[in-house]
């Protein structure tokens, strides 16, 4: 009887190798972009001026990840979906030629209920699929890329008569490749910048990634984020307990497909440039990419795990071309390395998932 | 026996529209709808046809590549890149020894099966640890396989002119032409035309061949051992099989046929596509077998038959008359929807057999 | 006394025409403790669920009688509706949240939340979460189960005991419970963890809530319980205060069945019968019916029944034995020591199994009659091969082998390529037990033979096994939760309890005696008593 009294008590003490042991992903890739930065032999400024872009361009991108994480539903691969809402905006903003902050307003209202209602149609298919959310938002991705395809080729032009020569083929029927976003190109990044030599600091693209931050520490503190983390841990359980369980797993998709959409939205301003068929395509595999290398995993992610993990996936990016061109003689293999870098830090982390997995 | 009833006619016929399946009419009827389009149009048929027959040949046996993995209960191949990958190596192989003609088509074969029997081995190891995963993970490293290999294409010490960049430098051409190789050998062997219409026999009967080899195999001890832990896997082990192993053989028969599909392949195409080529090979593979009449664990030599010809035919079809009613160049893009369509079909289908888990 | 807070009065369930429960009643006063006691399938957990508002219950057609709540006829629908009526279930799996803390999972969807600006746009899901007074509501509820734990730990990690404790606290946080439901809770528990659960409900009846406690641990009711009510079959057999109970009583009248066919009954052992086969010390680390040392010998010839109430690792046992679970022990067969965990062995040492999980286990649910018949002795013996050393099937051996036990076992299909998944539960069972016999065993192992099949099925099952036995020279050893039709068919029954062999009984012996092995033996049910 005396026995059951004592309280268990569970220690956290520090723990050097086990901390090793819990980072050893980004660990590894601190590592490995130090490397890559001392070979590439880029000067500091330009290099601190590219990450810093790439931070402001990407980070929105990558914590949109987050709740589908949270909820349970794994590496929301999906998130192509958003970012197809967000380029679908964008031409028709193009079209009306509306410029600057009027343009990037109207583009976020055109873009959410398209956002709202593609991830409801990703969050009710992962419903039908539970259990295999994660190979099912890999295929629907590749999925709605040839239906995107199919609007952007044929629909827009054959059966939506568009006529303007700068977005529009020369034939008439399909966009152009590329679709140049002048009026919206830097609309967050240069409204209010600082400068420091090289080194331009978008303050506002930050600021809002900022307010996302809290916005999103915010959300898992509600009556909300609580069901995301109790269906994420058993929908079983948490269904007996009353919650919606197939609400709130639509609701975490929703969200994530908007975020990401807006995501997508900050990447292009900063681009200035529409690649048509290309600039949605990688969004989910870099994304997903970037949080794991930040050591986050297929069922645990955080924030600053985002952040670093963007931080660090990105530095990467930057020198591996240069660095592989100087280490291999090839700048393609240094390309090669890192699109390499990319898919394996998923197959890795999806491995170690269904390892893990395994053992319960 | 006296007991057991008689099957009725009304039963069979309804059997027969559900092992057809839904998206295999609609398939049906859509294929329907082009030829009639194509004939009013007034396309070559002949031609179509003898396309179809070719590409059928062509893309099989990767689609055949799909059978042992699903069959054991590992899903889908989609690290079928792997095999893809070996079969580039040993065909890359025979061209720098510069082997021509049926030696060079054997030597790659030779090469090409061990190789890819071997890459499927060790991809079977793998998945052994990540059961229920599979499809998310070969997907992966399908993918990092592809990249990786890319780096050595370009860094692959070859010397043969044929392969190697003309303007020099390392590493090896994105595309590599297989004439004065082995282009076209079996489609030209004891090839001939009816109506117009060219039958590439040594291709077909290459694909028989191994169809009906797949087949016998499937009704072996060792075939039927397969199937049951596919079918449950704890069945298979109350009957004293070896569950590991069995993967393990169906990933390395799947492996060894990717890499012969490949060489197949690209003897018909009269090319081989190093980088970035096979990257999504495996979802138009897994797309036909799912067209045919497959699911994710379960497949059959008639699905393959039926699937491989259905989605290729949607193809050469659609081609031509969208290229004539809309005049753009969507058959990628049908492809595309087509083969990944399906996939999702196939994943939000409730697994026969589920409840027994 | 203390007033009535709960009374059924004549409930009846229906399964699809199969009466599981047969007009039960009962009495719950409040701050009583409450035991309802009765063998697997007596029906306890069936009016569990209609309390709870179950949609089991519902979806097969409600139940008839009624449910009064502090005097008031009410209708429970849902579990929401028991919840409001202030019923409070704790159930045998528990409903916790591992990487919740203590606190979340008191208060799994039930949190305290404060208004903020996004609530006012978005609605109440956007209200923040008020953590210190969900603390002080969890600290609350676990000191009045005098529980010093600390609410803001994790549950992963704690120990079993702890979890029950919590479960037993997000009950009592709902303000409005006054009773309390306990399923079976001891089960899980060490015996001092459940001692402190004992004393901690004693403690709760006090201070007024009325708990309802389904256990067949008959020294737990004896100590703790004011009342009990006794199920068989569905039916209420007896309801006393505990000062007219004893264990032997309550022990006789949980078994009490009439026994009209004992009739193959035989006693072997003056025949000069051998051993057969020679368990000792088997261990088999099946989860939740896990075997913890048995010796047992089992007689050429005989029909040996293993009973015993449900998770005490009867089970385990034939599954140990064929290398299904991983065991430890040794087992040996006329003399020869069979290696364990090794299916492929056991199996070449002419034992066969018919798995308590038929469709799980034992069939191959979409594939053929004939192939499912055939296909262990084709993997293990070469039966129906031809082709040489290629091993192709032979089609034609396996559909006569098919067509011959279809005819000899009476399995009721349209043929032999029907898929099993498309036969009767019955059917499927004679479909296994078709499949061990193409092994040609000389000793078959059958755990749960008629569960879930219908009681016309049942008897031809039972006496298929018989005729195996009697006919056919196999030595057959019965698992089974219905200790009824062991003592239909078997020789001698040996009752495990808690993973051990309690004792063997003849089928004859008295419902007493039997009684009282599966509640785990005379003495020690009267030490925990005392």
């Amino acid at each position: 009887m005396s026995d059951m009294k004592e309280t268990p008590t569970i220690k956290e003490d520090f723990d050097l190798q086990k901390q090793l042991k819990n980072n050893a992903v980004p660990i590894m890739f601190v590592i490995i972009c130090s490397i890559g930065c001392y070979y590439a032999r880029l000067p500091w400024p330009f290099l601190i001026n590219e990450i810093i872009t790439r931070m402001a361009r990407n980070s929105f991108l990558v914590i949109s990840l987050i709740i589908p994480i949270i909820a349970g539903m794994g590496l929301n691969f999906g998130i192509v979906l958003g970012a197809m809402a967000a380029q679908f905006a964008l031409i028709a903003v193009v079209l009306f030629e509306l410029q600057g902050v009027a343009a990037l307003l109207v583009t976020i209202i055109l873009m959410l209920p398209m956002a709202i209602f593609f991830g409801w149609m990703t969050g009710a298919l992962f419903n039908m699929t539970r259990g295999k959310e994660m190979i099912t938002g890999i295929i629907l991705s590749f999925f709605a890329n040839g239906v995107y395809q199919l609007i952007c080729l044929w629909v827009l032009g054959a059966i939506i008569p568009i006529k303007n020569p700068a977005v529009m083929l020369p034939s008439g029927v399909g966009l152009r490749n590329t679709i140049n976003l002048k009026p919206l190109h830097y609309v967050l990044d240069r409204m209010f910048e600082l400068q420091y030599g090289m080194i331009r600091i978008p303050v506002v693209t930050f600021l809002v990634i900022l307010l996302l931050c809290v916005g999103m520490h915010f959300l898992l503190k509600t009556k909300l984020g609580q069901d995301f983390r109790a269906v994420g841990q058993s929908q079983h359980i948490a269904g007996v307990s009353g919650i919606n369980v197939d609400k709130t797993r639509i609701i975490a998709i929703v969200l994530s497909t908007i975020l990401a959409a807006m995501g997508q939205v900050i990447f292009l301003q900063n681009l200035g440039i529409l690649t048509t068929y290309g600039s949605h395509v990688q969004v989910g595999t870099f994304a997903v990419a970037a949080i794991l290398v930040g050591g986050a995993s297929v069922s645990k992610a955080t924030i600053p795990q985002a952040l670093l993990g963007t931080l660090l996936f990105h530095t990467l990016f930057i020198v591996s071309p240069l660095a592989g061109k100087n280490l291999l003689g090839s700048p393609q293999v240094g390309e090669f390395f890192r699109v390499f870098i990319a898919y394996g830090v998923i197959g890795v982390a999806l491995a170690l998932h269904a390892w893990k997995g395994r053992g319960k | 026996m006296a007991e057991c009833e008689k099957i009725t006619v009304q039963e069979r016929l309804k059997d027969a529209a559900k092992s057809l399946g839904i998206p295999r009419l609609i398939i049906f009827g859509f294929l329907a709808l082009l030829f009639v389009a194509a004939l009013f149009l007034k396309l070559d048929i002949a031609s179509l046809f003898s396309n179809v027959l070719t590409r059928l040949g062509m893309n099989g046996i990767l689609v055949l590549a799909m059978v042992p993995t699903m069959q054991v209960g590992m899903g889908p191949n989609f690290g079928l890149p792997l095999g893809i990958t070996c079969g580039l190596v040993a065909a890359t192989l025979a061209i720098e020894l510069n082997l021509v003609g049926w030696t060079a088509f054997v030597f790659a074969l030779g090469v090409a099966i061990p190789l890819g029997g071997l890459a499927g081995y060790a991809y079977g190891l793998l998945l052994n640890k990540l059961k229920g995963e599979e499809m998310t993970v070969g997907t992966y490293f399908g993918f990092s396989i592809v990249s990786l290999m890319s780096i050595f294409w370009a860094m692959a010490p070859y010397k043969s002119p044929e392969m190697i960049w003309p303007y020099g430098g390392s590493g090896l051409r994105v595309t590599i032409s297989l004439a004065g190789r082995y282009d076209k050998i079996l489609d030209k062997f004891m090839s001939f035309s009816i109506g117009g219409i060219v039958i590439p026999t040594g291709l077909l009967l290459f694909f028989a061949l191994c169809c009906f080899l797949m087949w016998v195999f499937m009704r072996t001890r060792t075939g039927i051992a397969m199937t049951v832990v596919g079918n449950n896997a704890r069945f298979a082990e109350s009957i004293g099989l070896n569950v590991n192993k069995n993967r393990l053989l169906g990933s390395t028969i799947s492996g060894a046929l990717g890499a012969v599909g490949i060489i197949i392949y690209s003897q018909s195409y009269g090319f081989l596509q190093l980088y970035q080529a096979p990257l999504f090979m495996a979802f138009f593979a897994v797309g036909s077998i799912l067209i045919g009449g497959a699911s994710i664990n379960h497949a059959l030599i008639r699905h393959v038959v039926i699937g491989t010809f259905l989605f290729q035919a949607l193809l050469v079809t659609s081609l031509p008359v969208a290229n004539l009613l809309v005049s753009e160049n969507l058959s990628e893009v049908i492809r595309i929807i087509i083969s990944n369509g399906i996939i999702l079909y196939a994943l939000s289908r409730k697994e026969q057999g589920g409840e027994a888990k | 006394m203390s007033q009535c807070i709960l009374e059924l009065r004549n409930i009846v369930k229906e399964y699809f025409g199969n009466r599981v429960l047969k007009g039960v009643s009962l009495r719950l006063n409040e701050g009583e403790i409450h035991a309802l006691i009765g063998e697997n399938g007596a029906g306890k957990s069936t009016l569990m669920n209609i309390l709870f508002g179950m949609p089991v219950i519902h979806n097969t057609g409600g139940y008839e009688g009624e449910i009064f709540f502090q005097g008031n006829h009410v209708e429970i629908k849902t579990p929401h509706d028991a919840m409001e009526s202030g019923i409070g279930m704790v159930h045998q799996e528990f409903m916790l949240l591992p990487g919740f803390t203590i606190t979340e999972n008191i208060k799994l969807n039930r949190e305290t939340t404060r208004a903020n600006v996004a609530s006012q746009v978005f609605g109440p899901s956007m209200r923040s979460l008020d953590m210190p007074a969900m603390e002080a509501d969890a600290r609350a509820a676990l000191d009045r189960l005098g529980l010093s734990l600390d609410e803001t730990l994790k549950v992963a990690g704690l120990p079993v005991g702890y979890m029950q404790f919590v479960e037993i606290a997000r009950e009592l946080d709902k303000k409005t419970t006054k009773i309390l439901v306990l399923d079976e809770p001891t089960a899980v528990l060490t015996e001092s963890e459940a001692d402190t659960l004992l004393t901690t409900m004693e403690r709760l009846a006090k201070s007024g809530i009325a708990i309802l406690f389904i256990t067949h641990r008959l020294g737990e009711v004896m100590r703790v319980a004011d009342n009990i009510t006794v199920l068989r079959d569905g039916e209420w057999v007896a309801s006393m205060p505990k000062s007219e109970a004893s264990i032997e009583k309550l022990a006789e009248l949980m078994v009490g069945r009439s026994l009209e066919n004992v009739a193959h009954h035989r006693d072997l052992s003056g025949q000069g019968v051998d051993t057969f086969v020679e368990i000792r010390d088997l261990r088999v680390e099946m989860p939740g019916e896990e075997v913890r040392g048995i010796d047992l010998d089992i007689r050429k010839g005989e029909i040996l029944g293993i009973g015993g109430l449900a998770g005490q690792g009867k089970i385990g046992i034939a599954n140990g034995v064929m290398g299904h679970y991983a065991s430890s022990g040794t087992v040996r067969k006329e003399g020869k020591e069979i290696p364990l965990n090794n299916t492929p062995v056991a199996l070449a040492a002419g034992m066969a199994f018919v798995s308590e999980d038929r469709r799980g286990v034992g069939l191959l649910l979409d594939q053929s009659i004939e192939l499912n018949i055939a296909v262990p002795a084709m993997q293990s013996q070469r039966q129906f091969l031809t082709g040489g050393s290629l091993g192709l099937t032979d089609n034609k051996s396996m559909r006569a082998h098919a067509l011959d036990m279809i005819q000899k076992l009476d399995i009721r299909c349209t043929g032999p390529e029907q898929l099993t998944r498309r036969l009767s539960g019955g059917n499927q069972q004679k479909v296994c037990i078709a499949k061990a016999l193409t092994l040609h065993p000389n000793l078959l192992f059958v755990s749960e033979p008629t569960r879930g099949i219908d009681i016309g099925a049942k008897k031809i099952v039972l006496d298929l096994l018989v005729k195996l036995n009697r006919e056919w020279g196999v030595t057959v050893v019965v698992t089974s939760s219905e200790l009824a039709e062991l003592r239909s068919i078997c020789d001698r029954i040996a009752i495990i309890y808690e993973g051990k062999v309690e004792g063997i009984l003849a089928p004859d012996a008295s419902d007493r005696d039997f009684g009282v092995l599966l509640a785990g033996g005379l003495k020690a049910a009267e030490k925990e008593a005392s």
